[in-house]
């Protein structure tokens, strides 16, 4: 265990926040708008990890591309995990939610809603796509580009993080600088005024889990080509996404960011100090142990909507 | 002064004739199984301000609701020009020229005033700068707090920036729900001062108040609502000097 080893973990940590905090951002947007968890999103992120392994099956990609080549089968593949994530994510909303919004039916009704969605849905994709796992087709040689610390920074860690910011820091605009992103937050803070101001409610529910699916389906698709695809693997992703929301404060785009690059980093600091085994437990406590202090998060301003 | 069974009846001011900016008519408004409005009819002309009076739960709030589409009839028509408006949804009735501005002000409180007051112009492609810069003329010390967080104002600023907010739509009808409330009678004078203002520029007004006097100092008509219908309706003038409203609601021995 060299110091530079530990670096190295750091670094990995960092690429896997980048991914936690892609999806977070997901149930943070949702929880803003309805104040529902919504615990199918992660089944949102496993549907773009197929939605890329789809695509690129389709189009083969030849043996050894060339660079503009690999560049192009990215993009393309992230275009289709994003896709599919977004399409999920909206029909997800218009079947499962929209009609209980209809009835006012009561919060609990919605959580029950979103776990059955969520088995549903993973069933769904081990019915459609086979139980096994897949590997992402080949878009590039996964070289090391260079070395950090003696740890080999690869293609596909790059990969991650460069997307994973531009799609932090083109959400962040969308949400603080676009008309759709002050419906967003006029809808989170006050549904009932924003309706009076203009805001059609169920359009900007609508578009904010489509915004969610196509991050999610993104990240899906960028977990899938950094290991494989598999019909269960939304759910440990999902749920420590879920935990980086709630821990950066729920409701708050900035703090869902900076909650999952926290639990990133202790995710593989956990792993490099005791062990592959404990992977899953450290991220949890780190959670318990801050809303012990900060039962609102780290960015959250305030419990619930208050005038 | 005439009879009780005149007061029920249309406004004496009978010059006002033509289509009415809004009319209320025969409104039935329930909750649950509860009558909130017993058939109610109000008519609000161009240019008037109308003020409508009454205690706790004669069905103020729930008539401006109604007329801004927040809550649907079950029986009853809603008229904006002589064209029913009811079974419109609210976010399609601010097109229709109608700037709500609800009971307990209820500002955006994780925006700045700046965004706060542009989401009053969401209905438009872009705020209309001359719009921001006239309510910011009404309301100076809104552009001296452009930048703060609406939920960190204080009431009377945040009333203000409610108002604001509303004006932001460029409404023909503007809708105020108990601007007085929980505020100083200072700054209750200054509100209803500025609201003198914005109904001479051009801006009708229906006003919904606890405060009587102030709400009838200000209006041309008013309507008293007890129980959910309309107990009385006339100038505003007749309605100051009429005893029973003095008692009831002016706070003065009959």
């Amino acid at each position: 265990m060299s110091l530079n080893e530990l670096w190295g973990y750091l670094v990995l940590g960092v690429v896997l926040g980048c991914l936690y905090a892609v999806i977070a951002i997901g149930y943070t947007l949702v929880y803003g708008v309805l104040q529902l968890l919504n615990f199918a999103h992660s089944e949102v992120f496993m549907f773009g990890g197929f939605g890329g392994v789809l695509a690129l099956t389709a189009w083969t990609p030849v043996v050894n591309p060339s660079g503009m080549q690999s560049v192009l089968y990215v993009a393309f593949g992230m275009a289709a995990g994003a896709a599919l994530g977004a399409a999920v994510a909206y029909g997800l909303e218009k079947v499962a939610y929209r009609p209980l919004r209809k009835h006012n039916a009561p919060r609990l009704v919605f959580l029950i809603t979103a776990i059955g969605a969520s088995f549903f849905l993973y069933n769904l994709a081990g019915k459609l796509f086979d139980r096994s796992s897949v590997a992402m087709p080949q878009m590039y040689s996964n070289e090391t580009v260079f070395t950090l610390f003696d740890t080999d920074i690869k293609t596909t860690h790059l990969l991650i993080v460069f997307s994973a910011v531009a799609m932090m820091v083109g959400l962040d605009y969308v949400v603080n600088r676009t008309k759709l992103g002050s419906g967003i937050r006029a809808v989170a803070q006050d549904p009932e005024v924003a309706s009076l101001m203009g805001v059609n409610i169920d359009k900007v529910v609508s578009r904010t889990f489509v915004i969610g699916g196509l991050l999610g389906g993104a990240a899906g698709f960028l977990f899938g080509v950094n290991s494989k695809v598999v019909y269960t693997m939304g759910f440990l992703p999902g749920i420590t996404a879920f935990a980086a929301a709630v821990l950066g404060g729920i409701g708050n785009v900035r703090g869902a960011m900076l909650g999952g690059l926290l639990l990133g980093v202790v995710e593989t600091m956990t792993v490099f100090f005791w062990g592959d085994d404990w992977r899953y437990v450290a991220g949890f406590a780190v959670l318990v142990l801050v809303l012990m202090f900060r039962p609102t998060g780290l960015l959250g301003e305030r419990l619930g909507r208050t005038a | 002064m005439s009879g009780a069974a005149d007061l029920k009846k249309e406004p004496a001011g009978s010059e006002r004739t033509g289509t009415p900016l809004l009319e209320l008519r025969d409104l039935r408004v329930y909750y649950g199984a509860i009558e909130a409005l017993k058939g109610i009819n109000v008519k609000v002309y161009e240019g008037e301000v109308v003020a409508l009076l009454g205690a706790n739960g004669a069905g103020k709030s729930t008539t401006l609701r109604a007329a801004s589409g927040m809550l649907a009839p079950r029986e009853g028509q809603v008229l904006l020009h002589g064209e029913r408006v009811d079974g419109i949804k609210s976010h399609d009735l601010v097109r229709f020229g109608i700037g709500h501005v609800p009971e307990g002000r209820r500002v955006f409180p994780r925006m700045t005033v700046k965004e706060n007051l542009e989401m009053g112009a969401y209905r438009f492609k872009s705020p209309d700068r001359e719009e921001m810069d006239r309510v910011y003329t009404l309301f100076p010390r809104l552009k001296e707090r452009r930048t703060q967080l609406g939920g960190t104002l204080s009431g009377g600023e945040q009333q203000m920036l409610a108002i604001g907010r509303a004006l932001m739509g460029k409404p023909e009808l503007l809708l105020l729900d108990e601007p007085s409330m929980g505020l100083a009678p200072l700054i209750v004078r200054q509100i209803f001062d500025i609201l003198k203002e914005i109904n001479e520029q051009g801006t009708t007004v229906l006003l919904v108040e606890q405060n009587a006097s102030q709400a009838l100092q200000l209006a041309d008509r008013g309507y008293v609502l007890e129980t959910g219908e309309v107990a009385m309706a006339d100038e505003a003038s007749s309605l100051l000097a009429d005893p029973r409203v003095r008692a009831a609601y002016l706070g003065e021995g009959a």
